[in-house]
């Protein structure tokens, strides 16, 4: 095969798929399911993964004029970004009104987006970056905005479409000073041109701009707060997917950044990084703290998380690229699989939308009420779940590099956590007060025990022997971390 | 070959039978009659320990040491000794008098009971039985979780709430805890138990002395909470009324108590020694609060909280007098008043299961209807007062005869509280069981102990007894690990008085 189409091979197998399915679409009947286009989508999500991992095999190198690389570290974020999808599209298949319009439009743009994050996590060149940002951002706004009927909905998408490519503007205007400081865009060549010579002060600048705009991209504090406000307004699918994996590919992407492009200016941004964090996470939590709407709640909830995910950027070494790594997917596989569950409750339209509103869900469901108390069980951080070894692997990481404070901080805000992560618990599991919403779940359906079996089943496995994904994330960081130790020296 | 792999099996045996239990019919006793046999499995394999203990070892036995995770360093290592031994044939016990307890009482979401149950068992077991400071805290944090969900479904009235207060309570210390091993872990490059002792007596003068500081309150902080230690006792009262019996019997004492043994003294001898002024005018005024604030409940339950903060304080104040004695004495203790404190709370549960309420002023002349429970009730009462020839004697005895030769005040005023808690004891047998016939009482038909809580009362009473007459017995397991822990602490008294003279 063309060595150049296999380096993009995932990307390229998903913009079939969606182009097919947008094509299809006009051709079915009027009213009949959409659910078929669904289906096929999962099918080329699964192919891409295949793709994605048949990656590994190939040569570590870059194609397209160095545009694009295919390294461990890329297939790691591929394989995890299609996993989430594959999820995402089986809870979608299982919430959406099949028959509705549109809905093959549903399928086409989760794929498009898909291959928007896949060109981030891949791409070693500014503008390619910025490009899959724009992919994946677009069609994310205009998934966020899927419930029009809804008041909310359309106000969410705005707030996000807005505040959004407002981010994307700074992430663009950082990228052009950067060219002006380095004269180039390559990843690579910025790190190699700054270990000569003077810093200047534009390259600082620049980064500062392309830090503001995947801060706001990953939703860290100071630029959180469009996140509880879009997550409440998105149909609850979408939510699952748009806080783990376009944030995956945004962490992905400022990782290669700093690691590789900016290693000799760590003592410029590792205090912005650790400040983040620290924001994040206190934000995150104590905001979580006072909410009442189950989503606005988990929308708090990733803004401590990415606080986490920040905290082992600070620790500067192979440790720290893994642990980050390593906590996307955690976060993601429990956090897609709480998505699941309250779409399922919920339905597209969120009929359950308070914490109360789940009281008694395990007397209704046990299936439902179990898969959600494990998904927050992990997500407070107990042992033998994913939730715990992701925190362990960033706080050891954190100490290692003697982030004291930093790991203290953390570790009190997961004792902070476990308190709004509990009331919900709490409710689940006491006695049902409005059973006429609880009557109104549906019986789960094939496509949603299926979701629920691969989170539930990645969670456990990250839990209890997460060794393999774990070697996976190092070899993955391995790639990056030649960069940091040879401009430390 | 049965050596190298029972500690697994003890552990993972309640595991299995909790998966067993999630998908066996709702129909009838099937449930309640599976989960009393893999108790009793897990109850006759603990036994097995005892049998095969070999008593002229020091160290740790039935050691089971595997690799599980390469990077960070986390091993599969498993082994008891002196101290633990007893305490994993405790859980097992317990375990059958849970069952037993909660067979009528627990009607509703009977399997979702018993699967977490036998989780929670596997969760205590595995504390007793972890040797890698990882896999502990694993075991450690896993016990909170099937205890704050059972609160939560099963509370009388608050349930959620009291499972959140505790679930707090002990989750946020523990997250420094967690802090503390990672500390450890980046200077020591070892989850091991017994790894790290060997460092941290051969190299602990190389770390900084005022971080060494801060990790070892930093377990006992996580520790204390959970015992729990006056004034970290705010949860406790609130999750006695509210939990189930089978959990309200296990959640407070042995674990935190075993932890602060294993942990603190056999790590942090040196810090252990410098706070222990503190630990004993905690444990003394613990001791003295948890009794006069008993006095005056008339929720029985609430009662035989306060009353458990005082007896755990008593234990508290046998371990930091930090001789062998008072350390043997401590362990026995919390094996008698695990034993006598959970008999007391199935005889509340059978009262409350009859007559629906805990109040003790509703009830009055007992006695003279139901005369086996009303004498199951006062030998349980007299083993927690501490009666001679039943078992809280011995524990109490020894605490306070060690920690007079230490500590003679505060020792003084641990004793008289003996005295209250005989006091509040026998008040509430008094108003319980004696004097007029209550209306409550007159107007329920009564029916005395049946067979199957009989089963798990009357050898729980025999048990009182042997436990009371025969304590060499099980002092002479328990003695084979304290005597060393309590010379190392005493070593290091002795170097750092040396060290002290020599800077004078």
């Amino acid at each position: 095969m063309n060595m150049q189409l296999a380096r993009i091979l995932p990307e390229v197998i998903l913009t079939i798929t969606g182009v097919i399915i947008m094509l299809a679409e006009p051709l079915l009947q009027k009213n009949s399911s959409r659910k078929p286009l669904g289906w096929f989508a999962v099918l080329g999500t699964l192919a891409a993964l295949f793709a994605s991992m048949w990656q590994l095999h190939l040569p570590d190198g870059t194609a397209y004029f160095g545009t694009v690389q295919t390294d461990a570290y890329s297939v790691f974020f591929h394989v995890l970004i299609a996993g989430i999808v594959l999820a995402t599209l089986l809870v979608s298949l299982d919430s959406i009104d099949g028959s509705a319009e549109s809905v093959g439009e549903f399928f086409a743009l989760i794929c498009f987006g898909a291959v928007g994050m896949m060109l981030m996590t891949s791409a070693v060149e500014l503008l390619l970056v910025f490009i899959g940002l724009e992919i994946s951002s677009i069609s994310t706004y205009i998934m966020a905005c899927f419930r029009r009927k809804s008041a909310k909905g359309p106000e969410s998408a705005i707030k996000y479409f807005l505040l959004g490519s407002f981010a994307t503007a700074f992430f663009l205007y950082g990228i052009a000073l950067i060219f002006g400081a380095t004269g180039t865009t390559a990843i690579a060549a910025i790190g190699r041109i700054l270990t000569v010579g003077q810093t200047p002060l534009l390259a600082v600048v620049g980064l500062a701009m392309i830090l503001i705009g995947i801060g706001f991209k990953v939703s860290a504090a100071p630029f959180q707060v469009w996140t509880p406000d879009v997550y409440e307004g998105a149909p609850s699918p979408v939510v699952g997917l748009m806080s783990t994996a376009p944030k995956a590919a945004a962490f992905a992407v400022l990782l290669r950044i700093l690691y590789v492009a900016f290693p000799l200016l760590h003592y410029h941004w590792q205090p912005l990084v650790w400040w983040m964090a620290v924001l994040s996470m206190c934000v995150g939590n104590l905001g979580a703290l006072r909410q009442q709407n189950v989503k606005r709640m988990l929308a708090y909830s990733s803004i401590a998380n990415a606080g986490y995910l920040l905290a082992a950027f600070t620790a500067l070494s192979q440790e720290g690229v893994a642990a980050a790594s390593f906590y996307a997917v955690t976060y993601a596989a429990m956090n897609v699989g709480i998505f699941a569950v309250v779409s399922h409750a919920g339905g597209f339209g969120d009929r359950l939308t308070l914490v109360q509103d789940y009281r008694g869900l395990a007397y209704r469901s046990p299936l439902l009420g179990g898969a959600m108390a494990f998904f927050l069980i992990s997500l407070i951080g107990i042992p033998f779940t994913g939730g715990f070894f992701g925190k362990f692997y960033v706080f050891a990481a954190a100490l290692h590099s003697g982030m004291v404070w930093l790991t203290i901080i953390g570790l009190i805000n997961s004792g902070i956590a476990c308190y709004y992560y509990l009331r919900l618990l709490a409710a689940v599991y006491s006695k049902p007060v409005h059973t006429d919403l609880l009557d109104g779940i549906p019986r789960p359906t094939m496509p949603l025990l299926l979701a629920l079996v691969l989170t539930v089943a990645a969670t456990l496995i990250l839990g209890i022997v997460p060794g393999q994904v774990l070697s996976l994330a190092r070899a993955g960081a391995n790639t990056l971390v030649p960069y940091v130790t040879t401009a430390m020296k | 070959m049965l050596n190298d792999s029972i500690l697994s099996l003890i552990t993972f045996v309640p595991t299995a039978g909790a998966f067993v239990v999630a998908f066996l019919p709702r129909r009838g006793k099937v449930i309640q009659w599976f989960t009393l046999l893999v108790t009793l499995t897990t109850f006759v394999l603990t036994l097995h320990l005892p049998a095969h203990f070999n008593y002229g070892q020091t160290g740790f036995q039935f050691e089971q040491d595997r690799a599980w995770i390469t990077s960070p360093n986390i091993r599969y290592h498993l082994g008891v000794d002196g101290i633990s031994t007893w305490l994993v044939v405790l859980v097992g016990f317990l375990s059958i008098l849970g069952v037993l307890a909660s067979w009528n009482a627990i009607s509703t979401r009977t399997k979702e009971f018993y699967f977490l149950f036998l989780i929670q068992q596997t969760a205590m077991l595995g504390v007793f039985v972890s040797l890698d400071m990882f896999l502990y805290y694993g075991f450690w944090e896993l016990s909170l979780v099937p205890m704050a969900i059972l609160i939560a479904m099963f509370g009388r009235n608050r349930g959620p709430q009291a499972a959140i207060k505790f679930f707090l309570y002990t989750f946020i210390p523990s997250a420094l805890l967690l802090v503390a091993l990672l500390w450890l872990y980046s200077k020591t490059g070892t989850f091991d138990f017994v790894e790290t002792q060997k460092f941290l007596s051969q190299y602990g003068a190389l770390l900084s002395p005022q971080a060494l500081w801060w990790v070892s309150l930093a377990f006992l902080a996580a520790f204390a909470v959970k015992v729990p230690v006056f004034p970290l006792h705010g949860w406790l009262a609130d999750v006695f009324s509210e939990a189930p019996t089978a959990m309200a019997m296990v959640v407070a004492g042995k674990l935190g108590l075993y932890s602060i043994i294993r942990f603190n003294l056999g790590l942090f001898p040196e810090q252990s020694r410098q706070i222990a002024p503190l630990m004993i005018a905690l444990a003394a005024i613990g001791v003295l609060y948890g009794a006069l604030v008993a006095l005056v409940q008339d929720d029985m339950k609430r009662l035989i909280a306060f009353s458990t903060v005082g007896h755990l304080s008593l234990i508290l104040l046998g371990i930091f007098c930090f001789t062998v004695v008072g350390l043997n004495g401590a362990v026995y203790h919390v094996i008698n008043h695990e034993f006598s404190g959970a008999a007391f709370l199935i005889l509340l549960g059978i009262l409350y299961e009859r007559y629906g309420t805990y109040e003790m002023s509703k009830y009055g002349g007992l006695a003279a209807k139901l005369p086996r429970m009303a004498t199951l009730y006062i030998i349980t009462t007299l083993s927690l007062i501490g009666l001679p020839i039943l078992n809280g004697f011995v524990g109490e005895f020894l605490i306070l005869s060690s920690s007079f030769g230490v500590h003679p005040g505060w020792a003084i005023a641990a004793t008289v509280t003996v005295i209250l808690n005989a006091g509040y004891m026998l008040l509430l047998i008094q108003k319980v069981f004696f004097g007029p016939e209550s209306h409550l009482v007159a107007s329920h038909p009564h029916s005395d102990i049946v067979a199957r809580e009989g089963f798990a009362l009357v050898p729980a009473a025999v048990l009182m007894l042997v436990l009371g007459v025969a304590s060499p017995y099980w002092i002479r397991t328990i003695d084979t690990a304290v005597s060393r822990l309590a010379q190392n602490v005493a070593h290091v008294t002795s170097t750092l008085t040396t060290t002290i003279a020599e800077k004078r």
